[in-house]
């Protein structure tokens, strides 16, 4: 499949670096469910890593731990060598993780420019008395930042869309627009979940391209959830398979693919 | 210390010294408490199933109390009604008949307004008779309350097509400002058919005092307010068993799950709405009639509805349990606070301390009284 | 024709950031401004200023504080009423405790009183959501006003009524009776115009974006980084700060005589909720409009029933009051986004004319 994505995946040589991310032996129960049951992984840095594993295996629970919205009973994340079990989602923010949602989780009510500026909101000094008279350094800051979103804007190619209301956006530019505040708060760690649902073949190719790009250019490091394992067997260096909340496989793609409790989990059992 | 004293220590020291008077106090304040819970059951029942904030609910009591004096002095032969009542039916008819008009010739007009326009017209039609033949009061007043019944299904009818209809699937707010305005338009058109002054509502409720004797003393308690008690509570179990058993019920958690779900396997979403909005209406009429039998019908009755308020965040707006329970205490603990922690504010509490009571509650169980654990998804 | 934007190229980002960025715009407001100046005081009397053109400004001021919390971070409050009781009271305190205060700073300081109480009273806001919040926040509107009406402190051990003492700004008395209509309108409109310019640059800098991202999901907006805590308080202060200034403007120049549990009672909330519904949520032109349309509305039904009709003064104030319910809910019908959105569709098609395709 996807032939622009996978040459792009060939050219670029890229050099992993140590360990990012450590997450070690996370447990997260709801009442009596348990979403992940003793999860270890790690991401390094400038890699990408895909999160697969059929629907309900805990894939978004584990994207909420890693960002500070679910709180894990158990174990603890390292990221950028702070040891945490718990935090509230506007630190990890702040620490340099950004993600996009399964379903778009966009300002609705915002234009395309507002959404990708709100994802400079923590750049951002000045305080509110400043702002109100819009004069001096909270205008110079104002439009520093925009000149940033401009750039941005242009590399995800929606120039055109920049003043419109999101809520009137079709999902594929939705998803690129939610990609594009991520990608405004230059983080470190990039959490995509299911950036490529619902999209058709171009679409896809499309942000195979940008998630590659990202990668490559800004140096990013990404943790992706997909469902597409073309995709994911093209783009990813790394694949960590879930699966009813437990762990059954960590390697690169083609170890996983190899792997016979992935295919009887997953790619055998659950797609014939 | 004195601020210590007064409100942790003296009061408790009232309610032990006067076990009584405090049987009494809580008594009074269960009582108030009922209606509080079969106000609060009004606005949760069209809540669940039509995600709409009624902020007329109390409006539609006063409405409904206003409908039942008026019918009872128009019957019994006052005139200070009748000019009103009879300039708005023969524009109520005209309205409808002009719409059966439209829609013999256009089609345009939707079936059931001009119907419910022209059942409200029998209803006066038929009280005119009853006028004119002349008859004792224990004939009049069953009449009355089935006037006023049939007057707020019609009602129910009206808004179902003139707000809810028009303003499916907006915003929740955009609902709870309408149904804003139409409690200005239900008051404007409540007065304007009976009148504004301050009636007194009798329909032949006992008045008398019971006197419970107890070991430690006498308890006094108003017979008014067991009646209204006990229509309530008789009231609330009804519904509960309505909306938990029946089709229809079963149809309305339905609809309040999810709209366009529930109007997939085929259930009447207009209808279900006509009959929220006219057992809402009902409810109205009980509390309606069992606060202006106590104190008079007058605009302060549509009030009765901000006592109801906290009782929904105590117990949740779609918990019926909640809204029973949530009234109970809501009841209790105003009449307590009211009577003896009287030295500490100086009175006049009631208009708020029900929402510090709910607030306060709201701090330690934010899911509210019997809501579930709210588990954030994204 | 005359509405286009066409030719007007920006070449930087400040010019596109600017506050009214097409050229007709800012012809418009200059020339708004100058009649509202220049021109308005010279013909207004007594009658069209107190009855339409300060309600219209003090309201107009409520409306846009309460367009902040409501619209802008979206938390539904109907306590209005009693934060501008605050503002009015803690204007009446500070006037009768410093007799030499000039009047400016004297409303300013109300602001911000009434921006604490809000504070307070928007903690609840971190706990709960929606409507329970807004019936929460019913428990500000009923607790301060039985404060004001009970303690005898805030009404210096009189009756419960407050009037306001003469004061002078620049020269002119602009509060108590004995003011002219002319200096209290343009006294008013001082206060709206600054307040106006400010709530517009804070609704679209960061501030505004944190709060509308706050609005639009909350979840979202605190995983990329907005701190819930400090943004809903943020905007209960300066919404309350609005409204207190608005109470505090009631109480010493449009009003001079009141008493809370009537000037400020929870009809005024609801008063100035419609204007936001109707001019349009998260709009501050919508302010504007909302709170012109419902102060003018009755006014208007008013002359029309009791002038033109010869009903009676009793009659016409019911059906004053059905057909205000009746206009409600035919505008929620008609524009559900009040009227900023057909000025919006308005402006768009304006720019499309004479040839729309």
């Amino acid at each position: 499949m996807n032939e622009p994505a996978a040459q792009a995946a060939g050219s670029h040589d890229k050099v992993i670096g140590d360990v990012m991310l450590d997450v070690n032996a996370i447990t997260l129960r709801f009442g009596g469910v348990v979403a992940l049951n003793n999860i270890s992984f790690n991401v390094r840095k400038h890699e990408i890593l895909a999160i697969i594993g059929p629907n309900g295996a805990g894939k978004t629970s584990m994207l909420n731990v890693i960002n500070g919205f679910y709180h894990p009973q158990e174990g603890e994340i390292t990221f950028k060598g702070n040891v945490r079990s718990q935090m509230r989602p506007h630190i990890a923010a702040s620490q340099g993780i950004a993600r996009t949602f399964q379903n778009v989780a966009l300002f609705k009510g915002m234009s395309t420019l507002d959404n990708i500026m709100s994802g400079r909101l923590m750049k951002m000094k000045r305080n509110f008395l400043w702002q109100a008279l819009h004069f001096g350094p909270a205008r110079k800051e104002e439009l520093e930042h925009r000149a940033f979103v401009e750039k941005i804007i242009d590399f995800l190619e929606i120039q055109s869309i920049r003043k419109t209301p999101v809520g009137r956006l079709p999902y594929g530019l939705q998803k690129r627009v939610e990609l594009g505040r991520a990608l405004a708060m230059e983080p470190e760690l990039l959490l995509l979940d299911e950036p490529m649902a619902g999209m058709n073949t171009e679409e896809k190719e499309d942000m195979c391209r940008f998630i590659l790009d990202v990668n490559d250019e800004f140096g990013t490091t990404i943790c992706l959830i997909e469902h597409d394992m073309g995709v994911v067997m093209d783009i990813s260096d790394r694949v960590v398979v879930l699966d009813y909340g437990r762990k059954i496989g960590d390697g690169t793609p083609n170890e996983v693919r190899n792997n016979q409790e992935v295919i009887d989990a997953y790619l055998g059992v659950s797609h014939d | 210390m004195e601020l210590l004293q007064a409100l942790f220590v003296s009061p408790f020291m009232d309610m032990w010294n006067e076990p009584a008077f405090f049987i009494e106090t809580f008594t009074k304040g269960l009582l108030t408490g009922v209606l509080y819970s079969l106000v609060a059951l009004g606005f949760v029942l069209i809540f669940k199933a039509s995600g709409v904030f009624n902020f007329a609910q109390g409006v539609m009591a006063l409405f409904a109390a206003l409908t039942l004096v008026g019918l009872l002095e128009f019957m019994q032969g006052k005139d200070m009604t009748a000019n009103h009542l009879v300039g708005m039916t023969v524009v109520a008819a005209v309205v409808a008949i002009g719409m059966l008009g439209l829609k013999k010739v256009n089609k345009i007009s939707s079936v059931q307004a001009p119907y419910a326009l022209l059942g409200f017209c029998a209803v006066v039609g038929f009280a005119w008779i009853l006028r004119t033949i002349g008859l004792p009061n224990y004939i009049l007043i069953p009449f009355a309350i089935v006037g006023t019944i049939i007057t707020m299904i019609a009602l129910a009818y009206l808004i179902e097509i003139a707000v809810l209809r028009p303003l499916v699937n907006q915003e929740l707010i955009i609902l709870f400002m309408s149904t804003l305005g139409l409690a200005y338009v239900l008051e404007g058109v409540g007065d304007l058919l009976w009148g504004s002054d301050v009636k007194i509502l009798d329909i032949g409720l006992p008045t008398d005092i019971y006197i419970a004797e107890f070991p430690f003393g006498d308890v006094y308690i108003e017979q008014l307010d067991m009646v209204a008690a006990v229509v309530a509570a008789a009231m609330v179990i009804i519904l509960a068993i309505f909306f938990n058993k029946t089709r229809i019920g079963r149809a309305l958690r339905a609809v309040a799950d999810d709209h366009q779900a529930a109007m997939s396997v085929g259930i009447p979403l207009k209808t279900i709405w006509v009959i929220v909005w006219s057992v809402a209406g009902i409810v109205a009429m009980v509390a309606g009639v069992m606060w202006g039998s106590s104190s008079g019908v007058q605009f302060s009755l549509s009030l009765i509805a901000l006592k109801a308020l906290p009782v929904l965040i105590l117990g949740g707006f779609t918990s019926i349990p909640g809204a029973i329970v949530g009234g109970l205490i809501i009841g209790v603990s105003e009449k307590l606070a009211e009577v003896f922690w009287y030295d500490l504010h100086g009175g006049a509490i009631e208009n708020w301390f029900a929402y510090f009571v709910a607030l306060a509650f709201l701090l330690f169980r934010p899911q509210g009284l019997f809501g579930e654990k709210i588990i954030e998804r994204i | 024709m005359f509405y286009r934007e066409s030719g007007q190229f920006k070449s930087s980002y400040a010019k596109d950031q600017a506050i009214f960025p097409i050229r007709q715009d800012q012809i418009a407001i200059v020339l708004i401004l100058a009649v509202a100046f220049l021109v308005v005081p010279w013909f207004v009397n007594d009658y069209w200023s107190k009855s339409v053109l300060q309600p219209f400004l003090v309201f107009s001021i409520a409306a846009i504080g309460l367009n902040i919390l409501v619209g802008y971070c979206g938390q539904i409050s109907l306590g209005t009423g009693g934060f501008m009781a605050v503002g009015a009271y803690a204007s009446y305190k500070i006037m009768t405790s410093f007799p030499d205060m000039p009047i400016v700073l004297v409303i300013i300081l109300s602001g911000f009183c009434a921006a604490g109480v809000g504070i307070l009273f928007g903690l609840p806001s971190l706990r709960i959501k929606g409507f329970y919040l807004a019936v929460a926040t019913l428990a500000s509107q009923f607790f301060l006003i039985w404060m004001f009406n009970k303690v005898p402190w805030f009404h210096n051990y009189t009756m419960s009524q407050i009037t306001v003492p003469p004061r002078e700004f620049l020269g002119v008395t602009v509060t108590s009776s004995s003011a002219g209509p002319a200096a209290q309108y343009l006294f008013c409109l001082g206060f709206v115009v600054v307040g106006a310019w400010l709530a517009k640059n804070l609704v679209r800098g960061r501030t505004g974006r944190s709060w509308m991202a706050i609005r639009d999901m909350d979840i979202a907006a605190e995983l990329i980084g907005i701190r819930p805590l400090q943004t809903k308080l943020l905007a209960f202060a300066i919404s309350s700060f609005y409204i207190g200034i608005s109470g505090a403007l009631i109480f010493c120049v449009y009003l001079g005589t009141v008493e809370a549990s009537e000037a400020f009672d929870i009809n005024q909330s609801f008063l100035v909720l419609f204007m936001i519904i109707i001019g349009g949520l998260g709009s501050i032109l919508g302010s504007f409009l909302g709170a012109g349309f419902m102060i003018l509305m009755p006014i208007v039904l008013k002359n029309i029933m009791v002038g033109s009709f010869g009903m009676a003064a009793v009659t016409a104030k019911h059906i004053e009051i059905s057909l205000m319910g009746v206009l409600i809910v035919f505008f929620l019908i008609v524009e559900p986004h009040g009227f900023a959105r057909l000025w919006q569709i308005l402006k768009e098609k304006l720019r499309l004319w004479p040839f729309p395709y």
